[in-house]
């Protein structure tokens, strides 16, 4: 085990690497590996301005957003001792919708500058709601889940009815609500970027009281943790991280399920291994998932939360499936 | 008098009272009624009081057959994919088939028919399907359906996207002596045997072993009260929409008022056609010269009931 999991990290910075040189080369007009190079380094190449306006925000969108999920379900999941737990599933990024749905359609807010607060306040709302009623760390997977699913109802219902009294707010959020790193400008790559360090470092941190945590809260307070203190830095980086990515994508679901599930085959529940994994994978399978949207249902795209619910939905059907209830 | 006979009384006091509010709407219950009065009550009005009435207790009494059999007191047909699958259905009907009203009706019948089966056989070929796999699978399956259906409202024209999110809404807009008649005969039929499984569902509710020990086949009766309550909701989504926690909410309000155990079918079927009534009417009224889509109030309402509901049954440890 050790060896695997020092040895994994390179093999899975490689595939990432490989997912980027093809993110950034497929898509209406493929790119070999070397054009991409041109494209990235040479301001007088013909595809510096594919590469640069469109490719590269979408890539590094897609790099930070994966990180985020993946990141914040791996934390949710080692927070609530449920291997169920996604931000998406939970209803977090539900609270972020609902949030940026009412700045745009009654505040008339319409950039992201303006609306991330909104999401960031949505995301921290409903985190502490699902975490309180869930039932904290005692919670069973289908109590949390059932939690989960009657506040992503009731919030998306809310969504609904905003839309449904304001025509302009439903055609601007239909795509929105998708989940979708394809409009991703410079911009909102920036915007976002400080609030997603801030959540990785968190998160990071949190690694080994949480592992500590994992023991109990009173085993953790004889090893001289702070279950409160850990649990509160933990939500703080899941609304940093869930926020900040929901405003920028839109609610995206099952990355932040599958990839920390992924990782522990490797690393084992380690959190200190498990997190740095979650980080990578995560935007290796969202970036994949992504190109896969660009490929398959050319000349059009899918937009890439369509592709992780429906390839992520039945990883989540088999882990169900094959667990013993 | 029993109380729940009593609370029964009360419900049913309740729904005639909210028709009578609905035909008073249109002030059209005083003496001197004309000619066109009389259509708009006729052709109008009664088709919206019977669907309200209809589709309530269906939802209802649906919501309480799976909260009994998932022994969970948020199960309702939701949980299934149910809602999910109605909606693809409906999309379906309103993108390929051109959204009349009976295409509509019919694919989201089928969708919501096909999701509710598919997660049924998803949970029964890892074991059997009472209790937190039923629910954990039905979850999976409305996430994987949410995304096409997403999918298909990005691809539709703005108009088919706003009449697609109004029927996902739910509303009782579109109600006509038809769908009455379809409801009705849905009810007659599927109703009647439910409320006769009663007693199987009460004693399932004690756990497998036991029913088993009991002479009760719990897997034939999950599977036949199951299949009754999806058709009845199917039917009734079909002609509203799938409106929002009326399946949830009804059995856990009459629960309270009746302070029974057990699936407590029929208060609960009762409660169903007063909530959607006067959801509809609130829906009406609540905003001046805005009349908004029934789901929306019971969205709102039914959510913020839940959230009370979530916590207070955190408390007594019931989930």
């Amino acid at each position: 085990m050790p060896t695997r999991r020092a040895l994994g990290i390179p093999a899975a910075l490689c595939a990432l690497l490989l997912v980027c040189v093809l993110s950034l080369g497929i898509g209406a007009l493929p790119l070999a590996p070397s054009a991409v190079w041109h494209g990235l380094t040479d301001p007088a190449s013909s595809p510096y301005a594919v590469v640069h306006q469109t490719r590269l925000p979408r890539t590094l969108l897609g790099l930070l957003a994966g990180t985020a999920l993946g990141l914040a379900g791996a934390v949710m999941q080692a927070l609530t001792r449920n291997p169920l737990a996604d931000p998406g599933l939970l209803g977090v990024n539900a609270g972020a919708s609902a949030a940026v749905v009412t700045a745009t359609a009654l505040l008339g807010i319409s950039s992201l500058g303006g609306y991330i607060w909104f999401a960031l306040g949505g995301a921290a709302l409903v985190s502490v709601l699902i975490y309180a009623i869930g039932g904290g760390g005692s919670s069973t997977p289908a109590r949390l889940a059932l939690a989960g699913t009657a506040v992503n109802a009731a919030l998306y219902s809310y969504v609904g009815a905003v839309e449904l009294l304001d025509t302009d707010a439903l055609d601007k959020m239909r795509f929105w609500t998708v989940g979708s790193i394809a409009d991703a400008e410079p911009g909102s790559v920036v915007r976002i970027t400080p609030f997603i360090l801030v959540g990785v470092l968190l998160a990071l941190g949190c690694a080994k009281p949480l592992n500590t945590l994992a023991l109990g809260d009173d085993a953790a307070t004889a090893l001289g943790g702070k279950p409160a203190l850990t649990r509160a830095v933990a939500i703080v980086a899941i609304v940093l991280l869930c926020g900040s990515a929901t405003a920028a994508c839109g609610p995206i679901v099952f990355v932040g399920l599958m990839v920390p599930q992924i990782a522990a085959r490797i690393t084992g529940p380690d959190l200190r291994w498990l997190l740095p994994y979650s980080a990578i994978l995560a935007p290796v399978l969202l970036l994949g998932a992504d190109i896969v949207g660009r490929v398959v249902a050319r000349p059009s795209e899918l937009e890439v939360g369509i592709v992780t619910a429906v390839v992520g939905g039945p990883v989540f059907l088999l882990t169900v499936v094959g667990r013993r209830a | 008098m029993k109380r729940s006979t009593l609370v029964s009384a009360i419900f049913v006091a309740l729904a005639a009272v909210a028709a009578f509010r609905t035909v008073d709407i249109g002030q059209f219950s005083g003496s001197g009624v004309t000619e066109a009065d009389a259509f708009v009550i006729d052709q109008l009005l009664l088709p919206r009081i019977l669907t309200a009435v209809l589709a309530g207790s269906a939802l209802a009494l649906a919501g309480a057959v799976v909260q009994s059999v998932t022994r969970n007191p948020l199960g309702s047909p939701d949980v299934l994919g149910f809602t999910q699958g109605a909606a693809t259905g409906a999309l379906v009907g309103i993108l390929a088939f051109g959204g009349g009203v009976v295409a509509v009706a019919a694919s989201a019948w089928i969708g919501a028919v096909g999701s509710a089966a598919a997660v049924y056989l998803v949970t029964r070929r890892g074991g059997v399907t009472g209790g937190a796999k039923l629910i954990l699978v039905g979850i999976g399956v409305a996430a994987i359906l949410s995304g096409v259906n997403e999918y298909l409202i990005t691809r539709a024209n703005i108009v088919d996207a706003a009449a697609a999110s109004l029927w996902i809404t739910g509303s009782l807009d579109g109600s006509s002596w038809s769908g009455v008649v379809i409801l009705a005969v849905a009810t007659a039929l599927l109703a009647p045997p439910i409320l006769l499984a009663a007693r199987s569902l009460r004693v399932l509710e004690l756990g497998d072993d036991l029913a088993t020990g009991l002479g009760l086949r719990g897997e034939r009766v999950r599977l036949l009260t199951l299949t009754g309550a999806v058709l009845l909701a199917a039917t009734a989504a079909s002609q509203t929409g799938p409106v929002a926690f009326v399946a949830l909410c009804a059995p856990h309000l009459a629960r309270g008022l009746t302070r029974r155990t057990g699936p407590n079918l029929v208060p609960t079927l009762l409660l169903g056609a007063a909530l959607m009534q006067w959801a509809d009417y609130l829906a009406q009224h609540a905003i001046p010269n805005r009349e908004l889509p029934v789901g929306v109030v019971t969205g709102v309402l039914g959510g913020s009931y839940l959230v009370y509901l979530l916590a207070h049954q955190r408390k007594t440890g019931r989930i």
